[in-house]
């Protein structure tokens, strides 16, 4: 006789956004397996349109909290290409450096915040001040310092002020620089820690081969900022062509807008980067995945969250390398450009089209817009690393569910909000699913 | 003294402002050493079932099903605060309010659009009576702890009525219209130290107006640059859609833009 299990998990905790999971076994055979997503919409990309380009950063950063930076380097890369702007090489080091603390920040507090407690068996950081004080003071010293950086840089980490289309509004000091290397080099003792911490976690044994995306290129330079987009399977296609990549296709159960390239379903995030481009991490990062038996083919998903410290590590040796460099050089402080709505038509505008393709902590997120003569933005389009990924966490929970059948209900729904935590979901940005539970069913509270 | 009960709870918004408090670094601990942190989506598991001293609200209302959830969450709150832009003023998701929303659904979402029911963008107060305001986008950490102070002493917060402009000079910034560029900051509300013109940028207008802004004026400023008057003016409803549909009818710029 087989088993009956329904798993209905209302209000996806510890996650970005809003979403359901929905498991339904009858007699031993799975019926039922998804990710329902029911954030708001917010209509970011219907909003845009009309709009001055040179708006385009300040708006989009609000799509998401987490990652406000990468949202406005994806923005302003495809301002830019739209507009036929070059940034110079000074501004795109300091976009890369950005980058990298978006990445460091956002991997942090997954990691400790999101993901530590289903590890120590809590249901959130609250219980661990009493029990791990150490951890969680690490974990929000860690944070604090990344938001620090921020600040000096470009003002707030959420929703990042000074990195605009055309350049920086401000450029750091040389006394800024050497204090932001200094916080940088401060968080070296925590985050070997945080590799004490994380090799004492028992991650679920769980394995399914799929295809990974991410950006790639042909230098040595770990590609988070700029690069091609490849796969595992072997594609490889320029930004522009993102459509190819994305292929964004409806799914009548779900009717979430899922993504697929060479197979049914494919992987954007720390894992995939990983898979893809595991040769040109810093030195610092290869040993600490050597240590955390992160070799250059993952297929667990569950270590996602490994893969991203061995990033944090990448991200934090990279920056400290950047600061440094600028430390020795100096920046060029006539760089600073203030543009505002190009009041001054500081920038030459012309009609065209642009697409930003970055990686953001959780995958590849891609900005494409269409601007008129004015620069009036006349379509806008945003397609982010969550919507690439739900494909696939369906297909991990279908081959999962199965193998975890013979446990109790609850350890099956924390195997499955594991799965999905792991993935580091970021529902704020998906602006475009869709939601059932608004009509017909009635949705039980939240509150 | 039992320590309050405090709950977070996010509406369409990006969960930035939510993000500002886990951002306190270690003060959040000490924070927490005051008061009983019962729900927080966005970091905690935990539910809570009673009946909560300080429920702080982040993002707009823009669903019916928002709309019962606010009032289930108003009647069960003895203090609400409206926390950061998009619960304030409605902030960004005000922006969809300038459009027909049947033709911004279907743009967005194509023939999926029928999945939707939505609403014009309100802040919070427009649908539940607020106690506290907390306005920015992201809010600025020092004004809401000062903020969550005065909720937990149940005194009143006064929001700065003055131009942002009040704080820019303290700080000694140039002002923009000196060097050729517009700035919304002679119209919008303090409060928050000029946070993003000391970063070289102008303001957006994130905290709302003041009470009584020129905005007449304001337009005549603006005209003078030669900049496609059409962005001038959508600038101002980039964060404030919902008080000029409401307070000016249909006069949302369009007229102007000859």
């Amino acid at each position: 006789m087989g088993k009956s299990v329904r798993v209905d998990v209302e209000y996806l905790t510890r996650v970005e956004g809003h979403g359901n999971i929905v498991v339904d076994v009858r007699d031993g055979k799975l019926k039922e397996c998804r990710l329902e997503i029911i954030e708001s919409p917010r209509f970011f990309e219907g909003m845009l349109r009309g709009r001055s380009i040179f708006e385009a950063q300040h708006i989009t950063s609000r799509i998401c909290g987490i990652c406000a930076c990468a949202h406005s380097l994806a923005s302003i890369q495809a301002a830019e290409e739209a507009i036929g702007f070059v940034p110079s090489d000074q501004t795109v080091k300091l976009r890369k450096f950005l980058l990298d603390l978006e990445i460091l920040d956002s991997h942090i507090l997954h990691i400790y915040l999101l993901v530590a407690p289903d590890l120590l068996g809590v249901k959130s950081f609250v219980p661990l001040v009493e029990n791990h004080n150490t951890v969680v003071r690490r974990a929000l010293r860690l944070k604090k310092t990344c938001n620090d950086v921020c600040d000096i840089l470009v003002g707030r980490h959420v929703h990042p002020i000074s990195c605009t289309v055309g350049g920086f509004t401000k450029l750091p000091r040389p006394e800024d620089l050497e204090k932001m290397r200094n916080l940088l080099l401060g968080m070296i003792p925590d985050l070997e820690a945080t590799v004490d911490f994380v090799r004492g976690f028992r991650f679920p044994e769980f394995e399914r081969e799929t295809e990974y995306v991410a950006l790639v290129s042909d230098d040595d330079e770990y590609p988070l900022l700029m690069g091609d987009i490849g796969s595992s399977d072997g594609v490889r296609l320029p930004k522009r062509e993102y459509r190819n990549i994305t292929n964004e296709f409806v799914v009548p159960h779900s009717t979430a807008k899922h993504t697929r390239l060479s197979r049914d379903s494919y992987m954007v995030g720390a894992l995939a980067r990983l898979n893809l481009n595991h040769p040109k991490l810093h030195p610092k990062a290869k040993e600490v995945a050597e240590l955390l038996g992160i070799n250059p083919r993952v297929v667990n998903p569950y270590l996602n969250t490994v893969a991203q410290l061995v990033e944090c590590f990448h991200c934090l040796y990279h920056a400290v390398d950047i600061v440094e460099e600028f430390l020795k050089t100096g920046l060029d402080y006539d760089e600073e450009t203030v543009v505002g709505l190009n009041e001054k038509q500081r920038i030459p505008v012309r009609a065209g089209s642009g697409v930003g393709a970055v990686e953001a902590p959780r995958g590849t997120l891609y900005h494409h817009y269409e601007v008129d003569d004015y620069g009036r933005i006349v379509h806008a389009n945003c397609v982010i690393p969550t919507g690439q990924n739900l494909r696939n966490i369906e297909y991990d929970m279908r081959k999962l569910v199965p193998e975890v059948l013979g446990r109790s209900e609850e350890e099956i729904q924390l195997a499955l909000e594991m799965l999905v935590r792991a993935y580091d979901p970021c529902i704020s940005c998906s602006t475009h699913f869709l939601n059932v539970t608004f009509v017909g069913r009635e949705n039980p509270e939240g509150s | 003294m039992k320590a309050p009960k405090v709950a977070f709870f996010d509406f369409a918004c990006c969960e930035g402002c939510q993000l500002q408090v886990a951002n306190l670094g270690e003060t959040l601990l000490e924070l927490l050493g005051f008061l009983d942190l019962v729900e927080f989506r966005e970091t905690m598991s935990e539910r809570w079932d009673g009946i909560y001293d300080i429920a702080i609200i982040e993002g707009s209302i823009t669903t019916p099903h928002d709309v019962e959830r606010i009032r289930r969450i108003r009647q069960r709150s003895k203090t609400l605060v409206a926390y950061g832009s998009c619960a304030t003023i409605g902030g960004v998701n005000g922006m969809k309010n300038s459009f027909d929303l049947e033709e911004i659904l279907r743009y967005v979402y194509g023939e999926e659009a029928r999945f939707f029911a939505t609403l014009p963008t309100r802040p919070v107060h427009e649908v539940v009576p607020v106690e506290y305001f907390v306005h920015g986008c992201p809010v600025c950490q020092p004004e809401f702890l000062e903020v969550l102070k005065c909720a937990l002493l149940g005194i009143p917060y006064h929001v700065p009525d003055v131009a942002v402009c009040v704080e820019c000079k303290f700080n000694e910034n140039v002002c923009f219209y000196e060097r050729g560029l517009t700035c919304l900051g002679p119209i919008t509300r303090a409060g928050c130290n000029s946070w993003c013109i000391n970063h070289g940028n102008i303001c957006y207008g994130c905290r709302g107006m003041v009470s009584n802004p020129n905005e007449q004026g304001f337009l005549e400023v603006l005209e003078r640059y030669g900049v496609y008057v059409e962005f001038l003016t959508k600038r101002m409803d980039m964060y404030n859609s919902c008080r000029i549909l409401k307070g000016a009818g249909n006069n949302n710029g369009e007229e102007r833009t000859g």
